[in-house]
């Protein structure tokens, strides 16, 4: 068995190095797909968690806790959500989006949007209360001073934005759900790690995809812990 | 001088707590006023208040003659600028910590870089521009908070306890920048302080603030040689003694107040009774001191407290006595601890609390 998996590992990095086509094929799609997500839900999760921290409004707690419940969130409940809303008799199946990269990404951004709200939430809430102040005695307009509070939690947006993406691009529920591992259409990494391992004669290329997730995920934290370094 | 600064009836309170209670006060163009008060009493709130951070929940605030309200907040914080008790930097280098109410001003970068070098020259921190700020001293970062506010040369510059808890080297500089900016500039001060020595050196008028309410305005002798009854609980006030009293046949009183020790007083009171001494109306020499002073001790001193341009003493001649004098007469004197002093104070120096 270790034997195997050593002989396993070796093709693998052997495919890795000589550039499979559907190995980079695959790679792609999940970074594409994950990246995508991650950026739709900063966009409009970033705003979310920038009123809930600055802002003080009625029923602030209750979204911030409803945010909170959601990080846990099984990613197959949501998919099978997704799945019903997106299927041809769900609310939003005349889109015929069921089954393409796109509703991917939207189901993925769903799946991680919980992430970056809570966590930027309180990346903003950990600056110090006098940063705000401090702007704003220095002549800065509230929407000025909200931004200087912004760049103070830098750190911690960049941890929520990494955690957010290694959590799209690991996740399986979602994308199998309603992605369905579409060859060449939208089987992402972690959707043919786990449908083809059985069905493949040798596991060098499952195992050659989980390096390439991992390494992924590594690179993406490596860059982000040298980003927040070079920051302080 | 034309008044600045008019508070009229200022209250602010946060749920049930009230901050301030109808605080009247004018500030006038080009003068130092210490705020003076014990921790709580509301001295930071009136700042912040004063600064356009904060707003009164009733009254009114003039500024230049003109009622401040939300909509012209923004200008007078663009006229004024706060330096807060804890040290608040943003996390990045001093050049991009004192250039940033500069860009929110719009000025172009070569300005900018110019009036940065400039400042800090004032704060003697010529070279610092690369420093990443929270890396540096306390006191360094105090002098970079201070230069933050200063290159903007506000009109009016808020000082919550600018020296507190930072060394006296860098206590001097801060003192020197803010006499220096005063005097050349003509910037209009309010500093919030504990150090009595302080108020009296740098100010010219000094409020005192108790429980929201202004107790006093006047010079800051004024407030410092009548301590009121309720300044007893003002913390810092040293040589603070009780005992009996005695009125003698002289028409002065004299107080046993333990250990031996008795002190003569200018009033005629019977009883039991507390006193304060300022340390500043002790005289302190390594001679016996022939005087009209009607106290003389002798005995050494304990611990030496350096605060910049002047030094503080305990003494122990029986009683603890605490004496504040110039560094420059401390250093005349080649004093030391254990050193053998004669101390003096007149029976007038003792006030009653």
């Amino acid at each position: 068995m270790a034997a195997e998996i050593v002989e396993g590992l070796l093709k693998a990095l052997q495919l890795i190095f000589s550039g499979d086509p559907t190995v980079v094929e695959v790679t792609a799609r999940s970074v594409l797909i994950s990246g995508s997500a991650t950026t739709l839900s900063v966009l409009w999760g970033l705003p979310i968690a920038a009123a809930i921290s600055l802002r003080k409004f009625p029923g602030r707690f209750v979204v911030k806790g409803i945010f909170n419940s959601l990080l846990g969130v099984p990613t197959v409940a949501l998919g099978l959500l997704l799945y019903l809303v997106f299927s041809k008799s769900g609310a939003l199946g005349f889109m015929r989006l069921l089954y393409t990269p796109s509703v991917m990404i939207i189901g993925q951004a769903a799946l991680i949007t919980p992430i970056v709200v809570s966590f930027i939430a309180n990346a903003i809430e950990s600056v110090d209360p006098e940063i705000k102040d401090l702007a704003k005695t220095l002549g800065a307009s509230e929407i000025e001073a909200s931004v200087a509070v912004m760049k103070e939690s830098l750190n911690g947006i960049a941890l929520a934005i990494a955690a957010s993406f290694n959590r799209a691009i690991a996740e399986l529920g979602v994308a199998l759900m309603i992605g369905g591992n579409i060859a060449g259409v939208t089987s992402v990494l972690t959707t043919v790690i786990a449908l083809e391992t059985n069905r493949e004669p040798t596991p060098e290329l499952p195992i050659a995809w989980t390096i390439i997730l991992l390494i992924i995920v590594f690179a993406v934290n490596i860059t982000i812990n040298f980003i927040r370094r070079r920051k302080t | 001088m034309k008044p600045l600064v008019i508070l009229q009836s200022v209250s602010k309170t946060y749920r049930d707590i009230t901050a301030l209670d109808k605080v009247n006060l004018e500030i006038l163009e080009g003068e130092v006023l210490s705020l003076l008060g014990p921790n709580g009493s509301g001295k930071t709130t009136l700042l912040k208040i004063m600064a356009g951070i904060e707003k009164p929940t009733s009254g009114e605030m003039r500024f230049k003659d003109a009622s401040v309200n939300e909509i012209n907040t923004a200008q007078l914080r663009l006229k004024t600028t706060m330096v807060f008790q804890k040290t608040t930097l943003f996390s990045a280098n001093v050049y991009q910590n004192i250039a940033y109410g500069l860009k929110i001003r719009g000025l172009s970068k070569m300005e900018t870089r110019g009036k940065v070098k400039e400042v800090l020259t004032k704060v003697r921190l010529e070279g610092y521009e690369k420093r990443q700020a929270k890396k540096l001293s306390g006191g360094e970062q105090q002098r970079v908070a201070l230069a933050r506010a200063l290159v903007l040369e506000p009109e009016l510059l808020l000082l919550d306890e600018p020296t507190a808890n930072i060394d006296p080297k860098n206590v001097s500089i801060i003192e020197d920048a803010l006499a220096w900016v005063n005097k050349q500039e003509r910037t209009t001060l309010v500093i919030a302080t504990h150090n009595m020595f302080q108020a009296e050196t740098l100010a010219n008028r000094a409020a005192l603030l108790l429980e929201g309410r202004i107790a006093k305005v006047g010079t800051p002798q004024d407030i410092l040689s009548l301590p009121p009854k309720l300044l007893a609980n003002y913390a810092r006030l040293e040589n603070i003694f009780s005992g009996i009293s005695r009125v003698n046949e002289g028409g002065t009183s004299t107080i046993d107040v333990g250990q031996g020790q008795r002190i003569e007083a200018a009033f005629q009171k019977d009883g039991n009774i507390s006193v304060h001494i300022r340390p500043e109306d002790i005289i302190l020499s390594i001679q016996p001191i022939v005087s009209s002073a009607r106290n003389t001790f002798v005995g050494r001193i304990t611990e030496i407290f350096d605060l910049g341009s002047s030094v503080k003493l305990k003494i122990n001649a029986g009683k603890d006595f605490t004496a504040q004098i110039t560094k420059r007469s401390f250093n005349e004197m080649g004093l030391n601890l254990n050193s053998k002093v004669f101390i003096a104070f007149k029976a007038s120096a003792i006030q009653t609390i």
